[in-house]
């Protein structure tokens, strides 16, 4: 927690977590890429390592995931740069959603929306599959993260599992240093 | 912004946020505690979970429609759960309802992860809590490889090469190149939205 940069530093956690909510399509978890570009490699408040345990963390908290950013703006500036981060990231799309969202119902069915929603299936999977990526390298290549990986993969795929208890096994492998 | 502002003849609803207009109203207090049950229940994030709830479980909406629904609500940006809970706040309560829906959502896991927070600024450097995390971030990675796995099935299934294509340059711009995601976005959703027209 660099609290000695002060003012700065808050108005940089809500402007730059302002605009990103504009951009994060398809929740929290798309944006992962882009908050590890901008929090670790330009303004360095986090290192790789406190990166990936910060979404190690936020997973483990039930809600939306993008209660990432309350964490790394705690890191940045405490409580106070948690709330900055958590309200730019949440005041922007609301705000365009109340105004915005209501209208687009009228608009269910016509081509347009038909065209968008078809447009953006890809891109939204696309920016999750980078989210997995990104993650997996701030991690480091283990051997130990890479069988929890490919292992909570196939399990999550073909089996219906409540994903804590996967989380719970992960955690306890981890732990014990087993691999 | 009721939903009897709908005009009846509109083909039957495809998400659930066509509501019929007869259904009782949620009061703020209900508004609330909904939404403060979809976050506190949703561990691992809110997509695997309303995902398996809403295909798997209560068999609401098929994977097509649980796709599509999913990229109408992000085709708001910001995180499409907190856009749900707007857009359906505001339908029952206007902007008193809107606010109380995303308090419900955003006050229970923020007062929660600050807690974890201040635990992980004292301990987090144990060795075994590390760990312990590490395993967790890569269950979440593979988690993540599961979801992408299942929403893209029907992207291939309609045969076309155009989707997987966007999703896979998608990919390899955010998350191997690492380019910034506003200068991804500005080139490749027009090309997909090109894309889709030409299909139409």
């Amino acid at each position: 927690m660099n609290s000695g940069s002060g003012h700065g530093s808050l108005l940089t956690l809500a402007g730059f977590f302002g605009v990103l909510s504009l951009f994060a399509i398809g929740g929290g978890n798309s944006a992962v890429p882009e908050m590890h570009r901008f929090a670790v490699e330009v303004q360095h408040w986090l290192s790789d390592r406190q990166f990936a345990d910060s979404f190690a963390l936020a997973q483990l908290t039930p809600g939306p995931n993008l209660i990432i950013v309350t964490l790394i703006g705690y890191h940045v500036a405490g409580i106070l740069g948690a709330l900055v981060a958590t309200l730019a990231m949440c005041g922007p799309p609301a705000v365009f959603a109340f105004f915005v969202g209501g209208a687009s119902e009228r608009f269910r069915g016509k081509t347009w929306h038909t065209v968008l929603s078809r447009a953006l299936v890809p891109v939204t999977i696309g920016l999750i599959a980078a989210s997995a990526a990104v993650i997996v390298a701030t991690t480091g290549y283990n051997w130990m993260s890479l069988v929890i990986m490919v292992g909570t993969a196939l399990t999550a795929y073909f089996v219906r599992v409540h994903p804590l208890w996967m989380f719970a096994a992960a955690a306890v492998i981890g732990m014990s240093g087993l691999l | 912004m009721s939903a009897s502002l709908i005009p009846s003849s509109v083909e039957p609803p495809a998400s659930p946020f066509s509501a019929a207009p007869q259904q009782p109203q949620p009061t703020l207090t209900e508004l609330f505690t909904a939404f403060a049950k979809i976050s506190l229940s949703g561990f691992g994030g809110v997509l695997a979970w309303s995902r398996r709830m809403m295909v798997e479980e209560r068999k609401w909406l098929t994977a097509e429609q649980f796709n599509e629904t999913y990229a109408l609500c992000s085709f708001l940006p910001g995180g499409n759960i907190l856009n749900f809970s707007v857009v359906f706040g505001a339908r029952f309560g206007g902007v008193r309802g809107a606010l109380v829906a995303v308090a419900g959502l955003m006050g229970p896991p923020l007062l929660l992860v600050l807690v974890i927070a201040s635990i992980y600024a004292r301990y987090g450097d144990l060795p075994p809590l590390r760990r312990a995390l590490t395993g967790v971030a890569a269950a979440a990675a593979g988690l993540m490889i599961a979801t992408v796995a299942k929403m893209a099935q029907p992207l291939f299934r309609n045969r076309a090469v155009i989707g997987p294509l966007i999703a896979l340059a998608t990919f390899v711009a955010i998350g191997i190149v690492q380019w910034p995601l506003p200068l991804v976005l500005a080139v490749i959703v027009p090309v997909s939205i090109a894309a889709a027209m030409v299909r139409l």
